[in-house]
């Protein structure tokens, strides 16, 4: 929208606003103390849920979006971006969370997704958002709806980190795949072709095989336990972390939160990964993946 | 260096030689310091990612960029850093904050205590333009510059007062969001997401004196 010669809700500032994250923690918290407890650890923004996805995992029922009195408890609380999740295909909830004026939207799989044909035209937001992939393809076709900001899926909720790597391997190494064609002088066909593969946009495929990167920042979500896991998926590629049960489902928050800061700044020196990993108490209990049937994987939903 | 070895330096105190690049580093502990880096490759300068006190030895020049102001400062607490910048700025280094970056070179933030460098005499106003659906981009009037120059605003500060000693170079809608003083230059704005890359050659050519 433009007032003033003032241009607002541009996918440069979106986008921008993704790579002023980069390098950051982004921390799930349920109230207004949890937020503070992110914040003074020194998280980049906070995601305020009703339930963490473990506490969704568990109890299972239909997750939606959070009271908006929570969101405006936890706005108020710090002055970090403040982020929420509308369910999948929830234009509406999206339209609550904007009026509510969230820094960031995440378009999550981890809710209940409300539409199964469907996602959110993201193009018909000022706020952006963040779509979780667990491959290129499925990175592109949310860029393609609008997104400005991509994560990994991984299992929320499940303290292991597994899936997580799998995703994120899954987008690098399609990432580097195109870049490949690319240096070799790929013909326009090879990539048309490719794109068809990938069931995305030819615009956005040339663009990830002539800059060998997303045209938005990636992040890693699902999983992320210990300061280690968000070292690891720094390294796998990852431009920044998202930690959802992994704090506040943890023995002592304030330390974990703060170590995981630390190792995702320095994700290249094992001394200091290992310095931020000493005494953090239990880490949360984790489940194996062969305890999750597909039917209850949340990484299945969206597509 | 092109050729066969070192080119023979007379009368030059420093171990570098007058033909390479001029080392400038950027603070990356976190936020968007690659966009920085891959400008300033481009204006034949040096970049270097800054992450410990040791990163600052033998700099021309520091861009401390934009992130979460925050989560920055905690990390330059830790690592010696705020302590470490601030005696790089008094021996005279040249740096430039951008949006972040802008916050942590003030002196004091409007109703809330953090850690800043404290490099310039300003009172900061963070968010100072509202949350991110208020994010904007506005083509400005930059002293110094005649053409306007594209800023991108994202949840960006701005100085509600300046004291002696700064220049105050852009404004808007009353607001400063662009300053310099002796060594330092701040914008409210990112020049890195912008392909215009007069702002990164201003601080090389007229802030580090190259």
């Amino acid at each position: 929208m433009a007032r003033n010669g003032q241009l607002t809700g541009s996918f440069r500032v979106k986008s921008g606003m993704a790579q002023m994250l980069k390098g950051g923690v982004i921390m799930d918290v349920v109230n207004a103390e949890q937020a503070k407890i992110a914040e003074e650890a020194g998280s980049v923004a906070v995601m305020a849920l009703e339930r963490v996805p473990a506490d969704i995992r568990a109890q299972g029922g239909v997750a939606r979006m959070s009271d908006p009195e929570k969101i405006l408890e936890i706005q108020e609380a710090v002055t970090i971006p403040v982020m929420a999740k509308a369910r999948i295909g929830h234009f509406v909830e999206a339209q609550v969370l904007e009026a509510l004026e969230v820094d960031y939207i995440d378009e999550s799989e981890v809710l209940t997704p409300a539409d199964e044909a469907n996602h959110i035209d993201k193009w018909a937001f000022e706020v952006p958002f963040v779509c979780g992939a667990t491959d290129l393809g499925e990175a592109l076709r949310r860029i393609a709806e609008g997104a400005a900001m991509i994560r990994s899926k991984g299992e929320a909720g499940t303290g292991n980190v597994v899936e997580a790597v799998q995703h994120m391997r899954g987008i690098t190494d399609g990432i580097r795949k195109l870049a490949a064609l690319s240096k070799n002088g790929t013909e326009k066909e090879m990539l048309i072709s490719e794109a068809r593969e990938l069931r995305a946009p030819y615009e956005l495929v040339k663009h990830v095989a002539e800059n060998g990167r997303l045209p938005v920042v990636l992040f890693t979500a699902g999983g992320i336990a210990t300061p280690a896991d968000a070292a690891l998926m720094m390294q796998l590629g990852a431009e920044g972390v998202f930690v959802g049960s992994g704090i506040f489902k943890s023995e002592a928050p304030n330390r974990r939160a703060q170590a995981i800061v630390k190792a995702t700044t320095y994700f290249n020196d094992p001394e200091v990964i290992a310095g931020a990993s000493k005494g953090l108490g239990e880490a949360m209990s984790g489940q194996e993946m062969s305890q999750i049937t597909t039917e209850e994987r949340l990484a299945t939903r969206g597509w | 260096m092109v050729g066969n070895g070192r080119k023979v330096t007379t009368r030059c105190s420093n171990s570098e030689t007058t033909d390479s690049p001029k080392k400038i580093g950027v603070l990356a502990l976190q936020g968007g310091f690659r966009e920085h880096i891959d400008i300033l490759n481009k204006l034949g300068v040096e970049p270097v990612e800054v992450r410990s006190v040791e990163g600052l030895e033998g700099l021309s020049g520091l861009v401390v960029p934009g992130g979460e102001s925050t989560t920055i400062g905690n990390l330059m607490v830790e690592s010696g850093l705020l302590d470490g910048i601030r005696s790089f700025f008094y021996r005279g280094g040249a740096v430039w904050g951008t949006c972040a970056g802008m916050v942590l070179a003030g002196s004091a933030v409007m109703g809330r205590k953090q850690p800043l460098l404290g490099l310039m005499n300003a009172l900061v106003e963070r968010n100072g333009f509202g949350r991110q659906v208020r994010s904007f981009e506005k083509e400005l009037e930059i002293g110094g510059f005649d053409k306007p120059f594209l800023g991108v605003f994202i949840r960006a500060p701005f100085f509600e007062d300046v004291g002696p000693g700064v220049e105050v170079l852009s404004k808007v809608d009353g607001r400063i969001v662009a300053a310099r003083g002796e060594n330092i230059l701040v914008t409210a704005f990112h020049p890195e997401l912008t392909d215009d890359v007069r702002f990164h050659e201003y601080f090389l050519q007229e802030v580090c004196g190259l």
